[in-house]
């Protein structure tokens, strides 16, 4: 059973903090060994994900790209109709329930989209806890929506302006605040990476995902996937789909990671292609840097890929081979924007394009009796300001012929 | 015995406690640091730490933030810092740790830098973000080329951690006096005093007090209870207000200077 007790999948994970943090996460680690199998909490669990956040989501079959690439069945995990736009949900109203256990009155978070800062102010309001958002000074300028949707639900979304000024910086900035305030503070770390126990309990929350995925394409298909696609950054609705079938050696998983201008590029956010082994944020990963150890800027179209790290879980997946790691423009998931909204009529989030972007490579090389499950892991509306402004750019349609 | 044993030992027959004095290296640049070293141990430092920047210190406030960004603007690595403390070796013995994050470490070779850091002259390291727990390895070949591994105590410490944080540390242990980051504060927790004691039956080593210690009333007070007291962001910031002036240095040492008295 991975993570081991310390926190590690194989060589990546662990615990990189400051002394300050160590009970904090030993009290998380504990209440969440207490109550991971305790009845009343996975009850209670399951109410909010059913009643509140519109679990399960539905695994859609995209028929008309289907037959645009001519090749495998495509099905989209519709994890955009989760309440809040995102898979983000599934991990807050986990970890809010276990602040309420833990007694603490607080939750801060790190974002980078406005996703998980969303669905972060969301379980505040819902439970009644006081809530500080950090995000950095690029992000907030091109996810201004989800700034107001934060503010609307009565967090304070605190503009971080050191470094890069985008989900690096946030996640720094969170940290420090945590160390500080850890007493009476609960840090809701949004994606499947940082110290342990973060990877663990945000893959565990997330893995609802690849559950409900496994019943519902039996229930139609009566037999597993080939493929699981999902973009990747810190990797969280990548793990959620890929972790319930870690045992199906058959299906296959790719990680879709933001190339941004190109891998050719100085700046991209290809963790897992371009990085190497480093430390950042608490844990052994996969890491973008330069020889010296310096973490390097990232560019990326999409802010909630836009992060020169990745959780060790997926380190895991690419050492070992189980999973394959791919990439994709920030022009080629801006087309894939364009195909799914006027193909299926869905407006995906742009980290979720990432993962479409894939298909274009994968599916019409695959026979028609093959299956592709891709988590379509948010909904557009949040990038719509973003693209306007961008509309000057001219975007590719995929033709096929 | 290394310079750091000898040091705590020749203060604890003096009836003293060791002042102990941060800055971030290659802030503003490599020489004015050279320059700086030498003028912190005239001026009365008794252990320096030189801070080497990294681009993501989650450790740090805003004014130590800053100094390794103006650091970083010119590239300093380590391999820059370890020859910068073998030049100060030819003029000094000043005990020497270099403070940094576990990643640039990391990325240098833990077997290659322990051997670079003895051969420079490298007393000790601390790094923040590395418990004692994850830093096993780097103890052990640190320790095989004499070079201290301090690690850190918190105000939440549980006693259980003490013993095992006493254990894995050589030179001293650095107890962080707040929850947070570093930086100047006005005010220091009332709570130290009623710690102290805790601390010196579980750590059985010299303990040296940081983060937030900014004048000579607090170097003082916390001087009757600690082997060491530590003062970083405020010295930095008297770097950060003088840079470019011709006075930089001797400025830094009439504030060193003041903390002593
Ligand atoms: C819609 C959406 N998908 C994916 C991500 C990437 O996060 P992760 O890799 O943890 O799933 C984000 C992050 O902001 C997001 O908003």
């Amino acid at each position: 059973m991975l993570p081991d007790k310390n926190g590690y999948f194989g060589i990546f994970g662990g615990k990189y903090v400051p002394e300050t943090l160590v009970p904090a996460l030993e009290e998380l680690a504990a209440i969440y060994r207490q109550v991971k199998n305790d009845v009343v909490f996975k009850k209670e669990l399951h109410y909010y994900l059913t009643t509140y956040a519109g679990r399960p989501t539905p695994l859609y079959f995209a028929k008309n790209l289907t037959l645009l690439y001519g090749g495998a069945k495509i099905y989209l995990k519709r994890e955009d109709l989760a309440h809040t736009g995102a898979h983000k949900i599934n991990n807050t109203i986990g970890q809010a329930l276990l602040t309420l256990r833990m007694g603490k009155k607080r939750i801060i978070a790190e974002t980078g989209a406005g996703q998980h800062g969303v669905a972060v102010a969301t379980v505040a309001a819902l439970f009644k806890l006081q809530c500080d958002v950090y995000m950095g000074a690029e992000d907030i300028e091109r996810q201004k929506l989800n700034v107001y949707r934060m503010q609307k639900l009565g967090t304070k979304v605190i503009a971080v302006t050191s470094g890069t000024q985008t989900l690096k910086d946030a996640m720094n900035e969170a940290l420090r605040d945590w160390v500080t305030n850890v007493r009476t503070t609960h840090y809701m770390l949004g994606s499947c990476a940082g110290p342990h126990p973060f990877p663990l309990i945000v893959r565990d929350f997330q893995a609802v995902i690849g559950r409900e995925a496994k019943k519902q394409i039996l229930r139609v298909e009566k037999r597993w996937p080939d493929y699981l696609l999902a973009c990747v950054n810190g990797g969280s609705n990548a793990i959620g789909l890929f972790y319930p079938f870690y045992n199906a050696k058959k299906v296959k998983f790719i990680g879709v990671e933001a190339a941004g201008a190109g891998m050719n590029k100085p700046h991209t956010a290809a963790t897992l292609s371009k990085g190497t082994i480093g430390i950042l944020h608490g844990a052994k990963s996969y890491l973008l840097q330069d020889k010296d150890g310096q973490v390097s800027p990232t560019h990326s179209i999409a802010a909630g890929l836009d992060y020169p790290g990745v959780g060790p879980e997926h380190s895991y997946y690419k050492y070992t081979g189980r999973a394959e790691y791919v990439s994709a423009t920030d022009q080629e998931a801006l087309a894939a924007f364009d195909l799914l909204a006027q193909q299926e009529g869905i407006l995906p989030a742009l980290e979720s394009s990432h993962a479409l972007a894939y298909l274009r490579k994968l599916a019409p090389k695959l026979d028609h009796n093959k299956i592709i499950i891709v988590c379509l892991s948010g909904r557009g509306d949040k990038d719509m300001e973003q693209l306007k402004e961008k509309s000057n750019i001219k975007m590719t349609i995929y033709d096929p012929k | 015995m290394n310079r750091i044993d000898l040091k705590f030992k020749r203060l604890k027959a003096e009836g003293r406690s060791a002042l102990i004095t941060y800055i971030c290296a290659g802030d503003p640049t490599l020489h004015i640091t050279y320059e700086l070293v030498l003028e912190l141990e005239r001026s009365g430092a008794d252990i320096i730490e030189l801070g080497v920047p990294f681009s993501d210190p989650i450790a740090d406030g805003p004014t130590i933030q800053r100094a390794a960004q103006r650091s970083l603007k010119h590239h300093t690595s380590l391999s820059d810092i370890l020859e910068l403390v073998r030049k100060i070796r030819q003029k000094s013995q000043v005990p020497i740790l270099l403070m940094t994050y576990f990643n640039p470490v990391y990325q240098f070779g833990l077997e290659k830098l322990a051997r670079a850091a003895a051969g420079s002259g490298v007393d000790g390291f601390i790094i923040p973000d590395l418990l004692p727990e994850s830093g096993r390895e780097i103890s052990r070949i640190l320790r095989k080329h004499k070079v201290d591994p301090v690690f850190l105590v918190s105000p939440l410490t549980s006693s259980k951690r003490l013993g095992m944080i006493n254990r894995n540390s050589s030179g001293f242990v650095y107890y962080v006096s707040v929850t947070g980051v570093t930086g100047a504060r006005a005010g220091l927790p009332r709570d130290i005093a009623q710690r102290a004691p805790e601390l010196k039956k579980m750590i059985k080593k010299p303990i040296a007090v940081g983060f937030g210690v900014s004048a000579a009333r607090q170097v003082a007070a916390l001087s009757a209870w600690f082997a060491g007291v530590i003062v970083g962001s405020a010295i930095v910031s008297i770097i950060e207000k003088n840079i470019g002036k011709k006075d930089l240095v001797a400025k830094v040492g009439r504030f060193v200077k003041s903390l002593k008295s």
